[in-house]
């Protein structure tokens, strides 16, 4: 499959993916400093693990920043 | 329609001569009303550049005093402000380049039962604070008030940005559901920040206030901009309204203000 993840097209050699395995395969090492976007759609975080990536999605991930001091 | 002077034609003449601003617009910014939340990184590019657009009145909300630390990005503040409060160090610089605005010092931090009075009185807020129960205080109250605002962040090399209209664009809750976990934050206290980021981030807020005011261009609503300046990649990434949102949505769970807990390491003066 294809997915566009961050604006840039990645081929995977599966059909489907978890989020979860997604963000790992992204190396984002804290997932929890991130929102994941999938079509759109902010994933809740609890469904990470369930919500499959398919061939041409469009993933988001957007990362948390605190600083403004 | 204020009048302007000669003089004030001439302040603000590179306005005057655009299209999307003219003396119309112009009379807007004087007529107009900005909370700046933060004195800091982003708040003080913000404060410089309203002041100088002759944005009519401009409050400042900061509790903190100037440290020596702050002087490599904030650049409002100067070696001589140290111990200053940074509201009173702000204004002074403010009133200096220009003494025709009001400037109100807000020398408070935001909380639940403080934040509706202070941003009620305002048309729009820049939302330019160092931690995220702040920046989620921020977003729900300006939901709940029905106040525009652009909500910043910096970190390291990157900044992102976005503008919410409470009521019909996406709001920083539909991005971001709740503060993440206090120890896995770092603040610029700890992981730094290239001071240069808060002057292009602070610079991108004050552009959307001034575009708010005085109705140029399209604001950056439903979307966020993020900018890495390492390779100087922009991103503006599309955004909508979250039907789930729990602030914004249809059925929305959060019905009063949250005080959340700040994480131990991200207080001190990032």
């Amino acid at each position: 499959m294809e997915v566009t993840v961050n604006g840039e097209k990645k081929r995977y050699d599966c059909r489907a993916m978890p989020v979860d395995a997604l963000l790992a395969d992204n190396r984002v090492e804290a997932p929890e400093m991130v929102s994941v976007q999938l079509n759109g759609r902010i994933i809740d975080r609890q469904r990470y693990r369930d919500t499959l990536v398919v061939d041409r999605d469009e993933v988001e991930f957007l990362y948390f920043m605190g600083g403004g001091r | 329609m204020i009048d302007f002077s000669e003089e004030q034609l001439q302040r603000y003449s590179r306005h005057i001569l655009l299209a999307d601003v003219g003396v119309e617009g112009q009379a807007r910014l004087a007529e107009a009303r900005v909370l700046v939340v933060g004195a800091g990184g982003l708040g003080a590019p913000v404060c410089l550049y309203l002041a100088a657009a002759g944005v009519g009145t401009i409050g400042i909300v900061d509790a903190d005093c100037v440290e020596i630390s702050n002087l490599q990005r904030q650049i409002c503040h100067f070696t001589h402000n140290i111990g200053d409060a940074k509201a009173d160090s702000a204004r002074e610089k403010m009133l200096a380049i220009n003494p025709e605005i009001t400037v109100n010092v807000h020398y408070e931090y935001l909380r639940a039962d403080n934040v509706l009075g202070i941003i009620g009185g305002y048309d729009f807020v820049v939302e330019g604070t160092d931690n995220f129960p702040a920046k989620f205080l921020v977003n729900d109250a300006c939901i709940m008030a029905k106040v525009p605002f652009c909500h910043g962040g910096i970190l390291r090399f990157r900044g992102q940005a976005m503008t919410v209209i409470p009521g019909e664009s996406a709001c920083y809750r539909c991005v971001f559901r709740e503060p993440p976990p206090p120890d896995a934050v770092p603040s610029c206290s700890e992981a730094g920040v290239l001071g240069a980021i808060a002057g292009m981030l602070g610079s991108i807020q004050a552009a959307e206030t001034l575009k708010f005011i005085t109705g140029a261009g399209r604001l950056l609503t439903d979307a966020l901009l993020t900018f890495d300046a390492k390779d100087m990649e922009f991103r503006k990434i599309p955004l909508s309204c979250q039907e789930d949102c729990p602030v914004c949505g249809e059925a929305p769970e959060i019905d009063s203000l949250i005080d959340y807990e700040q994480g131990g390491c991200a207080l001190a003066g990032a």
